[in-house]
């Protein structure tokens, strides 16, 4: 079996799921002669499975630019600051600018979570070639220093539970209609990348190549550190981390696939919606009519996969 | 002496040791040579019980190595393993006093610093001693190394490739010592050596391995012919003879 | 000891004299004394513990673990911790849980936490030690996977049991439960003694597996002895003050810094007490002068990280 058309259509079965699940129940085949159903779907329900589906395919794209751009398979944009540095941005936006507009506030998240993930790259460029390990460490130190800083700062000003909701365990269950549409950015963004691929295929390779190949490595590695920032910018402000799924999903597929981006993005981009998706249900579904937030199953899933990885892959792989 | 029983060994499903029974002798000087991925380290390590025994016995002068407290082991035998990156950061002379460990337990005496500089000085290190490990040579390092196996003052030495980083006149100085060491000490000596002559100008018994058996087994003599040789590392190699003892001409 | 390294600890202790006088004494207005003292007796005490816990649990972990940039934190220590007490917590029920007397109820936790920790990390570093980044990043995700562990119990449950983790989640200096202090302390008190009296095989397994067995020391059981220790001290700090990761770090490095030894007859008090300074020091500075009590832990968890940037960038991890 093919996996693109596979995995599209366990999506869609979600998708179709996700719009049944809730606190109201839904009855799909005789909604459009129900006002008050469509009223349910249109406003909650649709928005909901299409933020989620937007999430993990635009993170799962994410994180294929960010291990191309370091050229390690064990880091994701939430480990190497990007989220920290999203909610810094927002978090001095909305001290220095109280009344900002909301495009402005996104572009200073954005700016920001740019700023912190070129930083990441910057360090880990400093670290021994080798030491494969050694890069994810180094990112979950320096996500765990902005994120003290991020405390402090909300701590001083009392926005603590504002910044709450960007950096813990991300969830869905506040998505409706007119407060989702940001991920759409996420999206595009991704889909942006796709456009690059060779590109980020190549410098995957090392400069050495890329150079040889005639590629400007700096442009690309600007458009990258772009889509990566912007996707996990607009994630962030909108429904907190999710994670995991950068880091994984990019894994699995190159274990079956291989590292030909252009063949591979749109897969990962698939994967990556399945599984946050397949978090969210079993996070509305496993206290119903209760939720557990998707990125805090994805937490502890996540992090299986990838003590599976770890031990899986040979250690330079 | 150390005898070796049906001593089978695996890494993962990778099998090391083939059903190797064998002995060192007592108060001699015994190489064990052979290519790279012969088992020569992996069996030294089983005998110094830096790998856990699989299949098969080993005894040091008698004693089970199974059966005896490691803490008596100490006193019999000091095994030097290759990797020698140490985390800490010490002097010279703090490493070397380590060797004296078995003997005070943490509580050094006149005698144990007496030791600690006799072996300092044995190998040339006593103008370093208060130099960090860091802050010497490789071979400075590796000298220290066997300077702490030979404070430990045992009957048995044992060293895992001991010429590692040692210039031709450190080489041979230490291959002298550990001669004086058997003839006028009465101790024993197992080593590991890669470069060949070493074992065919020093050395009293050889041990030859190869794909986790022995080849062959005796004296430099015996051992180190061009047919077992050639034979062992797959080449054809010239013997010739220097004052009544084997030069092998590998690199011609 | 020679005679440097000794008049060092001296010169420590009484800067710790020090800390602990203008804590207890500075801007003692009219009004109740014998009720501030007390209460500032209990908080001094409680620092005191807490850095003794942390700053010798962090030196154990470096020796055990051959690495100066670790701290049983970072390594998901205190995760496995507030793991098992929330486990506890919704296996008893809140209420059969709060009935418990503190005491007893504390020690089950020590106990339930050496035997899990001894278990999974003797696991990790007896056989994970050849390939040091791995077992670092393992350890790394393993208290990933705690805590959203704990905090997925803690939801599914009950809330009272998410109350239990969500204390236990962040770090402060501020919140120290009076009736766990004696305990903590006697048993903070004891692990430091057994560490102490071992401290000359720490010495010998501070030179690695090899050398360390070639010496005759019995490295498993002493790796694992030594892995007790850690969980009962991780487990004293993390109850008293919640997760501190990095805080070890600057103690660990203060100590090695000043003693300029590997003897662990030094470093040890070294730690325990460059540690109780920072803490004691460091709370007088910020809730007296700064008026910022609650900022302590997060300035130290700052600078700690920084530090590891800083070590990590200069190679010392390997």
């Amino acid at each position: 079996m093919r996996p693109t058309p596979a995995l599209a259509v366990a999506l869609a079965a979600m998708m179709l799921v996700s719009m049944t699940i809730g606190a109201a129940s839904v009855d799909l085949v005789h909604a459009f002669g129900d006002p008050r159903t469509m009223l349910v779907l249109l406003e909650s329900r649709l928005p909901r499975t299409l933020a989620v589906a937007l999430t993990g395919a635009a993170l799962a794209v994410a994180g294929v630019l960010i291990q191309a751009l370091v050229r390690n398979r064990f880091v994701g944009p939430d480990t190497a600051g990007t989220a920290e540095g999203a909610a810094l941005g927002l978090l001095a936006i909305t001290i220095l600018w109280p009344a900002s507009p909301l495009w402005l506030r996104m572009v200073a998240a954005s700016v920001s979570a740019m700023a912190t993930t070129a930083l990441f790259i910057a360090i880990i460029r400093r670290l021994p070639v080798r030491e494969v390990m050694l890069v994810p460490i180094a990112g979950l130190v320096l996500s765990g220093v902005l994120g003290s800083v991020v405390t402090f700062i909300g701590w001083q000003t009392d926005l603590m539970q504002y910044i709450g909701t960007w950096l813990f365990s991300g969830e869905f269950s506040g998505v409706i209609s007119g407060r989702y549409e940001l991920l759409w950015i996420a999206g595009g963004a991704a889909v942006l990348a796709w456009f690059a691929a060779d590109r980020f295929a190549i410098i995957g390779l090392g400069d050495q190549v890329a150079t040889g190949l005639g590629l400007g490595t700096r442009a690309v590695l600007r458009l990258g550190l772009a889509v990566v920032a912007v996707v996990t910018a607009m994630v962030v402000t909108t429904v907190g981390m999710i994670p995991f799924v950068g880091l994984v999903v990019p894994n699995i597929v190159a274990r079956i696939m291989g590292d030909n981006l252009r063949r591979t993005l749109p897969v990962v981009a698939l994967s990556g919606a399945v599984l946050v998706m397949a978090c969210d249900l079993a996070g509305r579904l496993v206290i119903h009519p209760y939720e557990v937030p998707a990125g805090l199953i994805l937490g502890g899933v996540g992090s299986v996969l990838f003590l599976w990885l770890l031990y899986r892959r040979p250690r330079h792989g | 002496m150390i005898r070796i029983d049906g001593v089978s060994h695996r890494i993962g499903k990778a099998p090391i040791l083939h059903d190797i029974t064998t002995h060192l002798p007592e108060g001699r000087l015994t190489a064990l040579i052979g290519p790279n991925g012969a088992g020569k380290s992996t069996l030294l390590r089983l005998i110094g019980r830096l790998e856990p025994l699989q299949q098969g016995r080993v005894s040091v002068a008698g004693r089970d190595i199974a059966a005896t407290p490691t803490e008596d082991l100490a006193r019999v035998m000091a095994i030097l393993g290759q990797q020698t990156s140490i985390a800490s950061r010490l002097r010279l002379s703090e490493l070397v006093g380590f060797g004296r460990w078995p003997h005070h337990r943490g509580r050094p005496t006149a005698h144990d610093h007496a030791r600690v500089a006799e072996a300092l000085e044995a190998f040339a290190l006593t103008p370093m001693a208060d130099r960090f490990l860091d802050e010497v040579s490789g071979g400075q390092a590796q000298r220290a190394h066997i300077a702490m196996a030979f404070a430990q003052d045992t009957d048995w030495l044992l060293l895992d490739e001991p010429l590692n980083n040692l210039d031709m006149a450190h080489a041979r100085a230490l291959m002298g010592r550990l001669r004086d060491l058997v003839d006028r000490q009465g101790r024993s000596v197992g080593l590991v050596v890669h470069e060949i002559n070493y074992a065919a100008a020093w050395a009293d018994h050889v041990i030859a391995m190869k794909d986790g058996r022995i080849v062959a087994e005796g004296s430099a003599n015996e051992v180190l012919t061009e047919d077992v040789l050639s034979d062992l590392y797959d080449a054809p190699i010239a013997v010739a003879s220097h004052q009544g003892r084997p030069l092998v001409l590998h690199h011609v | 000891m020679d005679k440097r390294g000794l008049s060092i600890l001296l010169a420590l202790a009484a800067c710790l004299l020090l800390c602990a006088g203008l804590w207890m004494f500075q801007g003692l207005g009219g009004g109740n004394r014998g009720f501030i003292l007390s209460l500032r007796a209990s908080k001094l005490a409680a620092l005191v513990v807490v850095a003794f816990a942390i700053g010798v649990s962090t030196v154990l972990f470096q020796t055990v673990a051959a690495n100066r940039v670790l701290t049983p934190s970072i390594m998901g220590f205190d995760a496995l911790y507030v793991l098992l007490q929330t486990l506890l917590v919704a296996s008893l029920g809140t209420a059969g849980f709060a009935s418990l007397p503190p005491g007893p109820k504390f020690m089950a936790e020590i106990a339930l936490m050496t035997a899990m920790a001894s278990l999974l990390f003797g696991v990790l570093l007896l056989k994970g030690s050849r390939d040091l980044p791995r077992m670092i990043l393992t350890g790394v995700i393993l208290g990933v996977l705690f805590r959203a562990l704990s905090s997925f119990v803690g939801r599914i449950l009950d809330p009272n049991a998410y109350a239990v983790v969500q204390s236990v989640s962040f770090a402060s200096f501020n919140k120290v439960q009076p009736g766990l202090l004696p305990f903590a302390a006697a048993i903070t008190a004891l692990a430091c003694l057994a560490a102490w009296r071992l401290a000359p095989r720490l010495d010998v397994l501070a030179l690695g597996r090899d050398p360390a067995v070639s010496l005759g020391l019995r490295h498993r059981g002493t790796v694992l002895q030594v892995l007790a220790l850690i969980a009962v001290l991780v487990s004293v700090s993390t109850a008293l003050v919640g997760p501190v990761s990095f805080f070890g770090l600057i103690v660990a490095g203060l100590a090695h810094g000043l003693m300029r030894s590997t003897r662990h007859a030094a470093l040890l008090p070294a730690a325990a007490l460059s540690g109780a300074i920072l803490l004691v020091g460091g709370q007088w500075l910020f809730e007296r002068v700064l008026d910022q009590g609650a900022t302590l832990s997060v300035v130290v968890e700052f600078a700690g990280g920084l530090f590891f940037l800083y070590l990590l960038l200069r190679g010392h991890i390997r």
